[in-house]
């Protein structure tokens, strides 16, 4: 049962991210590219994502388990320490460099696979590394 | 109303940024987890112990492709141009996948799923990698590289 939820909302966030034009790495780097042809799409989806979240997160208030799982397992809210910070901006870097982040790469390995798959090796390398090299 | 930013497209951004808070919405009620793609990618390979078991990790990352592709499949294609030598993509790549454990999220776990939490952490994170990002882009430009 769980994979079916899992399953259902990954396609439905990868429908959102391709219908939205986020799958495109032009098109997020024209949101990025201030000084350049802006292009604010990414705003409004980032809007639109956000508005049935908040509901949810409405609505989980009030609920005590999850509709399919036993509880709920949810990161701290609290913290802001510098693995934070320098993940962010280094995160933002590769953002802006390539014009991917991890959901539209992914996503992208059913549009582009050739296209996008030197970044999706690298991104699991970048992982990998992670595991090996945590900066503190 | 759009014709200062001719490349915008802001119906399908909200109707696609929809989906993808519903996707999230699902995620949180449905099993009580964040949709955080970058943490449910390196879940999914094994690249961490931590976070969603792992059979649903691999089932939201399976999903991610497939929802694309049916969408390309209903409107008969969907534009994606990528940068046209292999270091942009091979760099990014590195920094996003290191970046994002580091930072315990990208812009769907920080992003879609903080701010809508009012997480104080998410928000220091989105406002950090949202502008490395415009910097980044900003010094690419400067530097006659876009």
């Amino acid at each position: 049962m769980r994979m079916v939820v899992a399953l259902a909302a990954g396609l439905l966030f990868g429908a959102g991210l391709a219908w939205s034009g986020m799958a495109d790495p032009m098109r997020v780097q024209g949101f990025l590219d201030l000084f350049g042809n802006w292009d604010p799409t990414l705003a409004f989806v980032m809007g639109g994502a956000i508005i049935p979240m908040a509901i949810a997160w409405i609505i989980k208030g009030r609920m005590s388990v999850p509709l399919a799982a036993p509880r709920f397992e949810l990161p701290g809210t609290a913290k802001i320490d510098r693995p934070l910070a320098i993940g962010a901006i280094l995160f933002g870097m590769g953002w802006g460099i390539a014009g991917l982040c991890p959901g539209p790469a992914l996503a992208d390995l059913a549009i582009a696979p050739l296209a996008v798959l030197p970044f999706v090796l690298a991104m699991f390398a970048g992982m990998v590394a992670h595991r090996f090299f945590p900066l503190k | 109303m759009m014709a200062t930013f001719p490349n915008a497209m802001p119906v399908q951004g909200l109707a696609g940024g929809l989906l993808i808070g519903l996707a999230a919405a699902i995620m949180l009620l449905g099993l009580g987890r964040i949709a955080g793609v970058s943490g449910l990618a390196a879940r999914a390979t094994c690249i961490t112990d931590a976070g969603a078991p792992r059979d649903v990790a691999i089932a939201f990352v399976l999903g991610l492709p497939l929802g694309a592709w049916l969408i390309a499949l209903l409107t008969g294609g969907i534009e994606a141009t990528f940068p046209s030598t292999i270091w942009p993509l091979a760099i990014g790549g590195l920094l996003v996948g290191y970046g994002t454990r580091l930072g315990s999220g990208c812009t769907s776990g920080h992003g879609v799923c903080g701010l809508s939490r009012l997480s104080p952490r998410s928000m220091v994170a989105t406002a950090l990698f949202m502008a490395s990002g415009f910097i980044t882009v900003g010094l690419l430009r400067a530097g006659g590289a876009l």
